[in-house]
């Protein structure tokens, strides 16, 4: 029988995936938005399942606020980041670098 | 009783509305050439419903059952955000206008911007609270690289977009915990599942994480990465943004969530937010000091007093709240001031950010050097100016509150914090002669340079009578 923990274990799992993700990634910043969009995602597998626990719609609600701004969110990641790649022509996050100290 | 809530929402309909027809208005007429009238009208119309807040009578009105609450507490917190938010674009326009970057659509992403923080501040549930957030955030991110073709401002919207995200991340899972272990999503039942002195585990952690994504737009330490490089990348009048509305926005939901939501466990957060406090004035303080430029010297300033506004913060009391409120509607006073000087700051028409040329500045206009310099001296929060009651209001509530250690490691971060902003007095007045900037070309500069500094000195008084509202609007949250 598959119960609420283990949809939290999933939703954690994901997060933690995500933030890992976020912080170890040296390669590309594509990868950074494929990140926060799991971290939302596990949020919404988050919600989902606490809803039907507790058999209260607002959780599905919430989700769907989630999801809408999620993709305004990915839609405004790409644009800065396309602009950075026009003036920068790269998208290494290393190279995210010019401002230090 | 739909239209008794629309009733009550109708400031941020009307903004948002403006916001929409702007907009229209912009792409089907004269795009960019437009961009200086409207920004004018923006801030007019801020200042017009920041009027109309201020005048509307007292009392608290809950809207929508409970998701949108208007009391004392966020109409101080809204009439503070408009008014900064129109000082602030007025004062840059004539900077962004011979820079050629002023298009029309930047005074309409500040109006959304505004309108997502008069709903952070009046959040009551946290659908609100995540919905008011992000409209304040995605405005933000596209401003902060409004210079597309510039790699420092592009490379600061980066920066802000990701750590951002992260941040709305972090807050969202612990909304969806708090959700999950209160049943509710709304302020007014969480704070029955939280009871009184005990708060089951899963709360407890949701509490730590929206409190970590809250210390996020804030810029808190540990997590201020973001704000020294945002605050150095984006152009100068939006850097004056940042530093002054957003942290009001951000400030006044935290007490919201605390008090709204977790009133009853106030030992649970009061560690919390004191550790915040105290990593935030030291790290401001110390980092500044090897700091040239201008921009991320303020960063770390608005870090350092951030760190004091939580300090009273911490104190967990109504007092807490209402010392909160004067901290940071003086701040949001002399962070204006001192913008409009740093705005001002150029040298060939080129801006400038280094803080050698402002050697011997005394010497060439001594009027805006004595203005900076009661300004600096208020961000030191040297007596007797009105910086210090600010500094001083903080410790007395984290000192009554039992926090005497919280209110020493206050003071001596102040006085660390004191050496960077005299520094800059002295290069003002000793320091070795250099070419000259330009003399400053924008009289609205000078008039809020002016105006703010005047205020640093007559507030002394009877700090213009913010104190008793300040402490309506505390009572209005803490009960």
């Amino acid at each position: 029988m598959i119960g609420l923990e283990h949809y939290l274990g999933v939703a954690a799992t994901l997060f933690v995936i995500g933030i890992f993700g976020l912080f170890l990634n040296r390669k590309n910043v594509i990868i950074l938005l494929m990140s926060i969009e799991l971290i939302l995602l596990s949020v919404n597998i988050n919600l989902v399942a606490f809803s039907s626990y507790l058999d209260d719609l607002v959780g599905q609600v919430f989700t769907l606020f989630v999801l809408t701004v999620a993709a305004a969110e990915a839609a405004i990641g790409l644009a800065i980041l396309v602009s950075f790649f026009r003036n920068r022509g790269t998208i290494a996050v290393e190279d995210v670098n010019v401002m230090k100290g | 009783m739909i239209q008794a809530d629309l009733n009550i929402i109708l400031p941020e309909i009307l903004l948002a509305v403006y916001a929409m027809v702007a907009l229209l208005v912009g792409v089907y007429t004269t795009k960019d050439k437009l961009a200086p009238l409207l920004t004018w009208i923006t801030a007019a119309v801020f200042v017009l419903i920041g009027a109309w807040i201020g005048m509307a009578g007292g009392g608290e009105n809950i809207a929508f059952d409970g998701m949108f609450v208007d009391d004392g507490f966020s109409r101080f917190a809204k009439v503070t955000i408009l008014l900064s938010a129109a000082a602030v674009l007025v004062m840059g326009q004539d900077y962004m206008s011979r820079r050629g970057m002023l298009r029309f659509e930047y005074p309409i992403l500040i109006a959304l911007a505004v309108v997502g923080m008069m709903m952070m501040v009046s959040a009551g549930d946290l659908m609100a609270l995540y919905m008011g957030l992000e409209l304040q955030s995605l405005a933000l991110y596209v401003v902060a690289s409004l210079r597309r073709d510039s790699v420092k401002s592009t490379e600061a919207g980066m920066k802000y977009f990701v750590l951002g995200a992260l941040s709305s991340g972090l807050l969202l899972y612990g909304a969806s915990l708090v959700y999950g272990f209160a049943g509710t999503t709304k302020f007014a039942g969480i704070v029955e599942a939280a009871g009184h002195g005990h708060i089951p585990i899963g709360l407890l952690f949701g509490l730590t994480f929206v409190t970590a994504g809250l210390a996020f737009k804030v810029s808190a330490v540990p997590f201020h990465m973001w704000t020294p490089d945002v605050y150095e990348g984006a152009p100068t009048p939006i850097t004056a943004f940042f530093a002054t509305a957003p942290k009001i926005a951000a400030m006044g939901l935290l007490a919201r969530v605390l008090h709204d939501a977790f009133g009853g466990v106030v030992g649970d957060w009061q560690q919390i937010i004191a550790l915040l406090s105290v990593l935030s004035m030291f790290l401001g303080s110390i980092a500044a000091i090897g700091q040239r430029n201008i921009k991320r010297l303020m960063a770390y300033s608005s870090i350092a007093h951030m760190g004091y506004a939580l300090m009273g913060l911490a104190a967990g009391t109504a007092f807490g709240v209402q010392a909160m409120l004067i901290y940071m509607a003086i701040y949001v006073t002399m962070n204006v001031g001192t913008f409009a000087f740093i705005l001002s700051m150029e040298k060939d028409g080129q801006p400038v950010v280094d803080i050698g040329a402002l050697n011997m500045y005394s010497k060439r206009s001594s009027g805006k050097a004595l203005a900076m310099l009661i300004l600096l001296f208020s961000l030191a929060g040297v007596p007797p100016l009105v910086g210090f009651f600010g500094k001083f209001y903080v410790l007395r509530a984290a000192y009554d509150a039992g926090l005497a250690w919280l209110a020493v490691m206050g003071v001596i971060a102040s006085v660390i914090g004191a050496y960077y902003y005299l520094r800059i007095v002295y290069y003002m007045y000793f320091g070795e002669e250099t070419d000259a900037l330009d003399e400053g070309r924008s009289p609205v500069q000078y008039v809020f340079l002016m105006v703010s500094a005047a205020a640093m000195l007559l507030g002394v008084v009877n700090l213009f009578g913010i104190e008793g509202v300040a402490q309506a609007a505390s009572m209005a949250l803490v009960n």
